[in-house]
């Protein structure tokens, strides 16, 4: 019977996959059969058969299962560690609820802001050539200090095509972005756009839907942004479309582009006309030389051209130009290159040097986030420190069954990583949640960037950061314990452990105090500037723009049909709107001037005679223009910041000459400063004379009527008068209050961030309070019955925290008037910060600790100490 | 309500077992199987039912002598328990109560097809 073996090979495989118990009884079985099918049909048929019978024995039931029976490893422990970790968060339900809550808050604040920085630096990314494009900016000195601008003239532009061009693909000259009419047929739309030369589109990376890149050769024609497409065409096709800019230039649509999003410079230009139609409708251009700036330049680098080389060889290239000027000798200006990437976060300049700009906020916002998000590791330390060492008797038991040191230490880590973890995606939702509020909040449009590798990587570093610090503590404290003193019960708390934990509130609080200091200055500040005097009245004023040429042959009709309609009270024009000072000169001269003094610019602006009337400003001396005086066509109306600065004694009277108009001019009389540009700066002086340069028609609506009606009867004039134009105007007050967006924006933000932070520190608070009340229960029982009052016993406890918080008061008070004096600095109309401030937060963060606090305090000062001394 | 839940070939290996009162090991009923219901029965398959079977509380095993011709090894004995019974028998009854509950024009109609 030697012959009768079965194939080894595949009994060897079934004793590999085969469950280890059943093993040996189905290995009998199978070799039963084998010899009978031996008997039956030879060895062969035996053998294909038993084959056959293994190989349909690798099933479910049969194989072993992948963890099981004889492994190495510990998997079977991890189960255990789950289901006691589990437990352990629904025993302390509060301070679980406290912990991870508190902790998903901090992150979803953190994710929210880092959200918004993301994006504040992600301003102009989507230009292809980011990294070379260059914008041309213009700097020189003025009495000692240095001015930079990015208005240039058009023969600069001329001349770095002609003499510069080695260091650029492209030098490209464009108008500054402006409302233009667009008409077709009988649609009327007023968009912004810009007038550039030729290669803009290629440069900036325009994302053509139809036509293509360089369709804007020919002199009439443009390029529509889909939106303006779809606005004027509907369904039908743009392309080959013919249109009127302004009512007078005739275009024909030669391509269609992807509407820039919102972080990016092009936003909202809704249309691309060639630079040679500009200059075609502006012929005086060319004339102008180098002294009147007024466009921008761009620039792209040829590959390999650092901006710092291409900037240091066009530096002189204006003043080469302009040196025979005395006045431009003294001036001296500066060509310098002011890279895209700098666009948007660094556009302040001091001194000709790049001070920052939204930066600051940026790292304003960072550092909040970061804070936020710090208070709330710290919770979660303190919180998992101080109720870990509720468990020492666990690990006790644990030690004494056997359990190695590093088995408690894995888990303690997997136990912080699992909270962090739950934490996260609570923040993820509260995130999501919160996403439409924050965009409202913060005028942006964030998603959420689920796609983003940068995301995920940073949100898996911060995990890993947070498990790793806040489980370091149990994980090696707690694990090191002596198992026969941890079962005897033997506290092991004591002045180690306290000490860092107060730290840690102490840093709590010193961030939270800072933060509603901080707060407070910004709110104080912005109401401070907006209840600021500013010279005229704002309330129902109304401008409008006059776009077309219309405006100009049709003004007087359109005047006296708005007197007669009765809704108008009276109505002026004016070289700018209220709410901005659009230009500025020099070549002033007058009695008493000092030779030396290098022009300063007055803010000027031409008016008609009536705008006295129709904006309300306030005379401190002299008078009014009036219409029917010949003479006071050469009159001047100045403001007191100009008079202080021309010197006069008595200002009314005075004759000043200006090289503008070459005439002599007598002042007439002294308004109050008018808040015209940034109501944060000091007033400009400024020149209010009778011009002709009028853009601006500014309405006073008759304070009887109601607006609304107002605003329709004056909307049917103008179609009246003017069919050809859409009716657009703007509200002086809510101009007004657009100059406070940016300021409101921060303290609003930062308002909900302090909030935040004061409320995950409170929590954080609570959830020590109730732990060492509760540590405390037995002493406080016998000092009950040793006769102690509920109110001592409500001192006795409180009393801790309040110096913790008294002396994060003391480190966040100079730190926060450092900063915030700092911030102040940045704004020429400030408040100075009083030190009722800061009394009130310290007093402020004080109450919140106290009435934290008490909750629990106050809770365990009451109860029995019948029960508290009978419980173990 | 699925109190027992008992598969068609689960049901023939109990009732095998049943039928094989005391000699109840896997080739023994395989062969019995085979043998009443005409038809191929692999050991795996019949093994896994087995191990479902006695998880399920239906069988009880024990081992059993080891024999020559098994290359010593030990034969595993399965025997039905009190619980299997009632599985057994409660799949028995709502197979009756269908039965029964078929109107006659229904079974006289799909005979005369």
């Amino acid at each position: 019977m030697k012959e009768s073996k079965p194939p080894g090979f595949f009994l060897t495989v079934f004793k590999w996959f085969c469950r280890p118990d059943l093993h040996p009884y189905i290995e009998g079985d199978l070799l039963e059969l084998y010899q009978d099918e031996l008997k039956r049909s030879g060895r062969l048929g035996a053998n294909l058969k038993i084959i056959l019978d293994i190989l349909m024995l690798f099933r479910p039931g049969i194989i072993k299962p992948i963890t099981g029976f004889h492994q190495l490893n510990h998997y079977g422990m991890f189960k255990n560690y789950f289901k006691i970790g589990w437990r352990n968060l629904l025993k302390n339900k509060s301070y679980s609820v406290i912990n991870i809550g508190g902790l998903a808050i901090g992150m979803s604040v953190a994710i929210l802001i880092g959200l918004w920085v993301w994006d504040e630096l992600s301003f102009n990314k989507n230009h292809d050539n980011y990294e070379r494009i260059a914008q041309v900016m213009r700097s020189g000195s003025l009495n000692g200090t240095q001015f930079t601008y990015p208005y240039l003239p058009y023969a600069l532009g001329e001349e770095l095509q002609n003499a510069y061009h080695e260091d650029f693909k492209h030098i490209i000259v464009a108008s500054l972005p402006s409302e233009n009419l667009i008409t077709k047929a009988n649609e009327k739309l007023i968009r912004s756009g810009i007038f550039m030369q030729k290669g803009a589109a290629e440069m900036f990376s325009f994302d053509m839907i139809s036509g293509t890149i360089n369709g804007l050769e020919d002199l009439h024609s443009i390029f529509l942004s889909s939106s303006a497409a779809l606005a004027l065409f509907g369904d039908e096709d743009p392309i080959g479309q013919s249109l009127t800019l302004d009512n007078e230039m005739a275009v024909q649509v030669t391509g269609v582009y992807k509407d820039f999003p919102q972080n990016s410079r092009l936003y909202n230009i809704d249309f691309l006309a060639p630079w040679s139609l500009y200059l075609a409708k502006n012929p005086w251009i060319r004339d102008q030389g180098f002294m009147n700036n007024f466009l921008n330049i761009y620039v792209e680098l040829k590959p390999g051209v650092s901006f710092h080389d291409a900037s240091n060889h066009i530096q002189e290239s204006l003043f080469n130009k302009v040196q025979d000027d005395p006045q431009m000798i003294k001036i001296h200006p500066l060509i310098h290159l002011h890279p895209m990437s700098k666009w948007h976060l660094y556009n302040e300049w001091e001194n000709g040097k790049s001070t920052g700009g939204l930066i600051k906020f940026v790292w304003l916002f960072s550092l909040v986030g970061l804070f936020v998000l710090l208070l709330a590791c710290i919770n979660f330390m303190n919180l998992s420190t101080a109720f870990s060492e509720k468990r020492a008797k666990e690990v006790g038991v644990r030690k004494s069954v056997g359990s190695i040191r590093s088995q408690l230490i894995f888990q303690f880590y997997m136990e912080s990583f699992l909270m962090v973890l739950v934490a996260f995606i609570l923040a993820i939702l509260l995130t999501l949640i919160c996403l439409n509020w924050f965009n409202e909040l913060s005028g942006k449009q964030l998603e959420m960037p689920w796609t983003n590798p940068h995301f995920w990587l940073g949100s898996l570093i911060f995990i890993a950061f947070t498990g790793f610090v806040s489980g370091s503590y149990p994980a090696f404290f707690l694990s090191a314990f002596n198992p026969v003193k941890a079962l005897k019960g033997i506290s092991p708390s004591g002045k180690k452990t306290v000490i860092p934990r107060r730290i840690l509130v102490i840093i709590q609080f010193t961030v939270s105090v800072s933060l509603i200091i901080g707060t407070l200055v910004v709110f104080k500040q912005v109401q401070f500037v907006k209840d600021r005097p500013i010279g005229y009245s704002r309330d129902n004023l109304l401008m409008v723009r006059m776009t077309t040429e219309e405006f100009y042959t049709k003004f007087e009709a359109l005047e006296t049909e708005l007197l007669n309609s009765g809704v108008v009270k009276v109505m002026s024009r004016s070289l700018s709107p209220v709410s901005a000072v659009w230009s500025s000169n020099g070549g002033f001269d007058w009695k008493g001037k000092d030779p030396d003094w290098q022009p300063e610019d007055f803010a000027t602006l031409a008016v008609t005679p009536h705008y006295g009337k129709t904006v309300g400003w306030q005379f401190v001396a002299g008078r009014d223009f009036h219409p029917q005086l010949a003479s006071d066509s050469t009159g001047f109306v100045i403001n007191e910041s100009a008079a202080k600065l021309m010197g006069f004694e008595d200002p009314v009277g005075e004759r000043v000459s200006w090289s503008g108009t070459r005439k002599n001019h007598t002042i007439i009389g002294v308004i109050k400063d008018m808040i015209m540009s940034s109501p944060y700066a000091t007033p400009m002086p400024t020149i209010f004379y009778q011009g002709d340069n009028l853009n601006w028609i500014n309405i006073r609506l008759n304070p009887e009527v109601n607006t609304q009606t107002g605003l329709s009867k004056i909307e049917s004039v103008f179609n009246k008068v003017l069919p050809a134009v859409p009716f657009k105007y703007k509200f002086a007050d809510q101009e007004y209050a657009m100059k406070f967006i940016a300021e409101e924006r921060i303290g609003n933000l930062s308002g909900v961030f302090t909030l935040l932070a004061i409320f995950i520190s409170c929590l954080g608070l609570f959830g020590l309070a109730s732990f060492v009340a509760e540590q405390r229960t037995k002493e406080i029982g016998i000092r009950k019955i040793l006769g102690a009052s509920t109110l001592k016993l409500w001192k006795l406890l409180s009393f801790d925290f309040i110096i913790l918080v008294l002396i994060s008061c003391f480190i966040a008070i100079p730190i926060a008037y450092y900063a915030m004096d700092n911030w102040l600095q940045s704004y020429e109309y400030r408040i100075h910060i009083s030190w009722w401030i800061f009394g009130l937060s310290s007093l402020g963060a004080m109450i919140i600790t106290l009435v934290t606090v008490s909750f629990q305090t106050i809770k365990s000062a009451l109860m029995n100490p019948v029960q508290s001394l009978r419980s173990d | 309500m699925k109190k027992f839940s008992l598969g068609e070939f689960e049901e023939v290996v109990m009732l095998t077992v049943a039928v094989l009162h005391g000699n109840a090991y896997g080739v023994a009923i395989k062969k019995e199987i085979e043998e009443r219901l005409s038809r191929k029965v692999s050991v795996g398959a019949l093994q896994s039912a087995l191990n479902r079977l006695e998880k399920k509380g239906y069988l009880l095993s024990k081992e059993g002598e080891q024999t020559q011709e098994r290359a010593g090894r030990p034969k595993r004995y399965f025997e039905i328990t009190a619980y299997g019974k009632m599985a057994l028998e409660y799949t028995r009854n709502t197979r009756n109560n269908l039965w029964e509950d078929i109107p006659k024009i229904v079974l006289d109609l799909k005979f005369s097809k």
